[in-house]
């Protein structure tokens, strides 16, 4: 079984780190992990976004066209990639950046607050790292208390840039648990 | 050891650093510019040399001068890059010094883009520079693979005294996969008797590329022949993938695009469709023998060449091969990476 996740946003909002994180969970769940970034032109035009796979097996192709999550933190990302997402998969729309919704009904999508909450918490740099604690508790993609001992190894020399992250990835979890359980349309209707 | 998440252009740097190599000169072009990024912070650490050079010209020579001093060495550049260092590696070639070779291929031709490509395929492993001569080239397909590689090329370059090419897309250079640097896998380098390093008490060593006097460079010529029929000998690398059932359709391909490939294998497989690859490590030398097998087997309905180009090791392909199959073949250029549906469609089209 393999898990992808995209994330996707604009240069600065941390993209490429929460990525990393998340990839970085995977190994330490002891997966098979790998991250792709963007380099291309699009990266010199301030669109920024990575994809990490996770799996059991090797990973074969590191070209993902249809991921099975998506985290947008800006509109033109939701636009461009939330069609690509596989029919139950997850998206995560930055809701205070994104005034629109996913016309989907096959795909969990949850709206997440990410600058707001992390302007609460304290610096609006913690907003990808809200994103991806609504993630990790969407979707089963590595256990939410692995993510959390990666963000307090990796920032463990910035004990509050650590605090904050961890505050951030709480949150985003809480309001990816209030919202009731995804269920797949019947393939009947 | 525990593995550690890694660029693969790092994880060259890291790997030439744990293969002993303390001299490293370079001058930066995307997508492989982390190497030098990782290194000069590195290199420091453990006495080695870091030198940025004003030009991939410039780079590319002091590689041949510290060879020639008895040094372990490497540079790393892209394909634009390593077109301009072509005249050193066809010195070093004939010179017969150890030296390293990485390139990260964007897609070209002339500047082209920065994305991945395997276009560098012809320039490679036929020459490159002017002059006979040939360097043996490593391609991995994973980041793992690129430590490995990166490790016995050194000792590959001492072993034949030629120059060695790690060859990978800018995928291998820019992705992240967890590591491991395996303890004690090249040894520190060996004597070099032949080293231009200070003649006192010793007959001076000379190290040179002219031969004035035809006879005597149709003798060293004949020299590099022999160890390139050494090289075709001993040290063909090849990975089979889904081969054991003897599919009726056999896939060629390398670096990153072997993986995709194995995808669609994989994805295949499940429908009940078995299709086979064969991945050469090395491209050259070339696994003509093992090609050349499986087109010889009735088994074996066609063959299918999958690159980032416009089909160079094709011609590989079709030499190995001697046309015995029938050989398609399927290319992105321009820095698109072929996707596993593709390669999917590609394969069902053959098989209708």
């Amino acid at each position: 079984m393999q898990d992808e996740c995209k994330f996707a946003g604009f240069g600065g909002q941390g993209i490429m780190t929460v990525g990393r994180l998340l990839a970085l969970a995977g190994l330490q769940a002891e997966r098979e992990v790998i991250w792709i970034p963007s380099y291309g032109p699009e990266m010199r035009g301030g669109t920024a976004y990575c994809t990490v796979v996770i799996s059991g097996l090797p990973i074969g192709s590191p070209i993902i066209n249809t991921p099975g999550s998506l985290v947008a933190m800006n509109r033109p990302s939701l636009e461009k990639f939330a069609p690509t997402v596989r029919p139950g998969g997850v998206i995560i729309i930055n809701s205070s950046l994104i005034p629109v919704s996913v016309p989907r009904d096959d795909v969990d999508v949850l709206e997440v607050p990410c600058n707001q909450i992390a302007l609460e918490i304290g610096s609006v740099r913690s907003a990808s790292m809200v994103a991806l604690g609504a993630l990790a508790a969407r979707s089963a993609i590595v256990p939410f208390e692995t993510l959390c001992e990666v963000i307090e190894s990796e920032f463990k020399r910035k004990a509050e840039v650590a605090r904050m992250n961890l505050a951030a990835l709480e949150r985003g979890a809480e309001v990816a648990r209030e919202k009731p359980r995804f269920e797949p349309p019947a393939a009947d209707a | 050891m525990a593995k550690r998440l890694m660029k693969g252009a790092e994880a060259i740097g890291e790997a030439a650093i744990r293969a002993h190599c303390r001299a490293y000169f370079c001058y930066p072009i995307t997508p492989q510019t982390e190497v030098a990024e990782y290194l000069v912070r590195r290199m420091p650490e453990v006495d080695g040399v870091f030198l940025q050079a004003e030009s991939e010209l410039a780079a590319s020579n002091m590689l041949f001068g510290a060879a020639a001093a008895g040094a372990r060495v490497f540079t790393s550049s892209s394909s634009p890059g390593i077109a301009l260092m072509s005249e050193a590696i066809s010195y070093i070639a004939a010179a017969e010094l150890p030296t390293v070779f990485v390139n990260i291929m964007r897609c070209g031709p002339g500047l082209g883009g920065i994305l991945p490509a395997q276009g560098d395929y012809l320039n490679a492993t036929k020459g490159g520079g002017h002059g006979d001569y040939h360097c043996i080239v490593l391609a991995p397909a994973s980041v793992q693979e690129a430590v490995d590689l990166t490790m016995s090329a050194f000792e590959l370059a001492e072993t034949y005294r030629t120059p060695v090419f790690v060859l990978g897309d800018g995928l291998i250079g820019q992705m992240m996969e967890p590591v491991e640097f395996k303890e004690g896998v090249v040894n520190p380098p060996p004597e070099r008797p032949w080293a231009t390093t200070g003649c006192k008490d010793r007959d001076p060593n000379l190290v040179k590329t002219l031969f004035l006097d035809p006879a005597a460079l149709e003798v060293h010529n004949r020299k590099l022949a022999a160890k390139y029929r050494e090289i075709r000998a001993n040290e063909v690398r090849f990975e089979r993938y889904n081969m054991d059932s003897r599919p009726e359709t056999v896939m060629v391909a390398y670096g990153t695009v072997a993986r995709i490939c194995k995808t669609a294998i994989d994805f295949l497989k499940e429908k009940g469709h078995e299709v086979g690859l064969v991945r050469p490590i090395t491209l050259y030398p070339f696994p003509h023998e093992e090609l050349l097998a499986i087109a010889r087997d009735e088994a074996t309905r066609n063959v299918l060449v999958v690159e980032m180009s416009n089909g160079q090791m094709l011609e590989d392909v079709e030499r190995a091969t001697r046309f015995l199959k029938p050989i398609s073949f399927f290319g992105r250029q321009g820095g698109i990476v072929p996707a596993p549906e593709e390669v999917v469609r590609e394969l069902e089209l053959l098989a209708s």
